[in-house]
């Protein structure tokens, strides 16, 4: 009975050693499912993937209970310190990007603004649509929770590091924003590309002062037109790179490449 | 024999009653463990100083000043009181991308000379830097800013818990959305409830009964996530279109669906309690020669207020400390507002959707615990008055 429990015991560690696991981020979370789906299914190791966003996903990977953190930001600093504490050197690896676009209702006149407008309304200094070009009507702006990786890009990104006006209406989920903004007449949001649908109307953004305006799509991200356009990064610690290269490599390969695209993400070149 | 398993019996009831009792002071003392932290620490991110050029007059700075600075709205350093300089930003991601690594260095063990280089070179600078960046070289001066006090939590307005490079607690709007959404449930899941239990109880005829009651029950068993997509998808464009609105998504829509989820409760419990009347009180009350009207308003209702009472005090319960369908119908706003007519935010909703991203033991998780010892507050003071009201009655 003993020599069977410790050959099980065996047998556990072994394929707890094969497994590599991949926690963080939950804009990640869909692609590096569909990624590690394929992955396993060619027998080489096994892939097992969690959510619990970006933040978590790095927290994990400094207290060492993952091997990969996936995560829709870039590392911050203070999380960089915080690792050099643990004793951990770590690699960095870009394995798609997520283009944003700014969704209104359909039945708004606008059809392209410039970043400082979108800053002036997400952070409340415009509050009317008529000061950006459209019809006398009240802003209301859509955002999502703080909790998510998306609120922070936005944030730094879109908004020069600026405050969401208290006015914003956060929703728990991206889905939420769609529902709401194709229900709202004045209503403005920001949702990953992958997720449009007909019910909400995209806006051409412009980040050179209103000289070009870009539509957002999948060929003008790969074509880098489009400029509110995210890398996703997985982070891991670099002792563990031997074990978890071939899941890397395979990522970045042509094949998980192409499940990148279908997945609605955007292809590195 | 007989008497040793009366015996075990007795020890397994007083087991399990000491247990519950036991479990829920643990969980109350954990909360407020917990809760009671974030009081007297600085909103800055933890590890972190703000620190500004040595000729500045400026010693402290306020949290909501600090926000302020950051986003744009004060540029100078006159409007606190210092000279005539424009204020300068930096932080720990700036210094970052405005040296090169080289002079950071690949530890990062040059942090520190670079902030000193940024304070030397910037006359208006204020800049958060790490402790750990700080030598006995630095130049910079060192400014405080005020600590988070009870008066400061309860009575601010604004909520920015992940705000760099000083977080925002107050939680106004978040007591004032609370509080208006569950006394708008209450108010309108009550006289529904009420009306529908003594239709029940009273009125109709056996069969109708037992066709309406596991109906009522069903509504208890959907769960709140169900509830709340409901809301999203037809009460807050119904609420809207009414109202003619800029919005939906208000406290009114979250009164709504909270009380539909309130009614199981209050229906099921004072349907139990009227109907517990004894049938002597009412053929005494039919026998004076009161209508079936007088007989439910003077005798049925007082006699059963108890168990009428305790209806209400469990449907507020579960509207005030809802937190997935009100997550998806209010707005999640946090705005400071009486109307019911505007978004707002409440402060289950706010645990439930921060919780998951805040890292554990840090500033915000405690703000949090915080938020939950208010909610437990509020629940007991009810609860506590709710008993103290029922208590009058009997005497």
């Amino acid at each position: 009975m003993k020599r069977i429990l410790i050959a099980l015991l065996a047998v556990v560690t072994l394929a707890n050693a094969q497994n590599v696991k991949i926690k963080g981020s939950d804009t990640v979370l869909p692609l590096a499912q569909k990624e590690a789906e394929a992955y396993n299914k060619k027998g080489v190791g096994k892939v097992s993937v969690t959510g619990g966003g970006s933040g978590v996903g790095i927290a994990c990977l400094i207290d060492g209970s993952t091997d990969i953190a996936s995560s829709s930001r870039k590392i911050k600093m203070d999380e960089k310190l915080k690792l050099q504490d643990a004793g951990k050197k770590f690699k960095e690896v870009i394995i798609a990007k997520d283009a944003l676009s700014i969704i209104v209702n359909p039945s708004n006149t606008v059809s392209q603004l410039t970043r400082e407008q979108i800053e002036g309304i997400f952070t409340g200094k415009i509050t009317n649509w008529k000061d950006v070009g459209g019809s006398d009507m009240k802003i209301v702006v859509y955002s999502r929770e703080s909790s998510s990786g998306t609120y922070e890009f936005f944030k730094e990104f879109v908004m020069a590091k600026k405050n969401y006006t208290s006015a914003a209406l956060n929703m728990p989920a991206t889905g939420a924003v769609v529902q709401s903004v194709s229900q709202t007449k004045g209503a403005i949001g920001y949702v990953g590309l992958a997720y449009d649908n007909n019910g909400v109307k995209q806006l051409k953004v412009s980040y050179d002062k209103g000289k070009t305006y870009i539509m957002p799509s999948m060929a003008t991200a790969k074509n880098k037109t489009y400029p509110i356009i995210r890398p996703l990064y997985l982070y891991y610690n670099t002792k563990d790179e031997t074990r978890i290269k071939p899941f890397l490599d395979f990522c970045l390969s042509k094949e998980g490449q192409a499940i990148v695209e279908k997945t609605g993400y955007v292809p590195l070149d | 024999m007989k008497k040793l398993f009366t015996r075990f019996q007795e020890i397994v009831l007083l087991v399990s009653g000491w247990f519950t009792s036991i479990m829920v002071l643990l969980i109350v003392f954990f909360l407020f463990k917990e809760g009671i932290k974030i009081f007297g620490k600085k909103p800055v991110e933890e590890g972190f100083v703000m620190a500004v050029h040595p000729n500045n007059l400026v010693n402290s700075i306020s949290p909501g000043m600090c926000k302020d600075i950051f986003d744009g709205k004060i540029e100078n350093w006159e409007r606190l009181g210092g000279r005539s300089y424009p204020i300068e930003l930096a932080t720990l991601e700036d210094i970052g991308s405005l040296y090169t690594e080289e002079e950071i260095g690949s530890e990062m063990e040059h942090l520190d000379s670079c902030f000193n280089d940024y304070i030397n070179k910037h006359e208006g600078a204020l800049i958060s830097l790490p402790k750990s960046a700080v030598s006995s070289s630095f130049k910079g001066k060192i400014i405080s800013v005020k600590k988070i006090s009870l008066n400061s939590f309860i009575r601010g307005i604004e909520w920015f818990p992940t705000s760099k490079p000083v977080a925002q607690f107050g939680i106004l709007p978040l007591i004032t959305g609370t509080l208006l959404v569950s006394l708008g449930a209450i108010l309108f899941a009550l006289p529904l409830g009420l009306a529908c239990a003594i239709y029940m109880a009273e009125i109709t005829n056996k069969r109708t009964r037992s066709f309406m009651k596991p109906i009522v029950e069903l509504l208890a068993g959907i769960p709140s996530v169900v509830y709340g997509f409901f809301g999203l998808v037809v009460i807050v464009p119904l609420i809207q279109k009414v109202f003619h609105l800029d919005v939906g998504e208000t406290a009114l829509s979250g009164s709504i669906i909270l009380g539909i989820m309130a009614l199981p409760t209050i229906i099921t419990i004072s349907e139990d309690a009227l109907r517990n009347v004894p049938v002597s009180m009412r053929e005494a009350s039919i026998a004076l020669g009161a209508t079936k009207w007088q007989t439910i308003s003077k005798v049925l209702i007082p006699y059963s207020l108890n168990g009428i009472t305790t209806a209400i005090a469990l449907g507020i319960g579960r509207a005030i400390g809802e937190t997935m369908a009100v997550l998806m119908v209010t707005g999640n706003a946090g705005n400071l507002t009486l109307s019911y007519l505007k978004p707002i935010r409440t402060i289950p909703a706010t645990i439930a959707a921060e919780l998951g991203e805040a890292p554990a033991g840090g500033m915000h998780y405690q703000a949090l615990f915080t938020l939950g010892c208010v909610l437990f507050v509020f629940t007991l003071a009810i609860n506590i008055y709710i008993n103290f009201v029922t208590k009058r009655r009997r005497m």
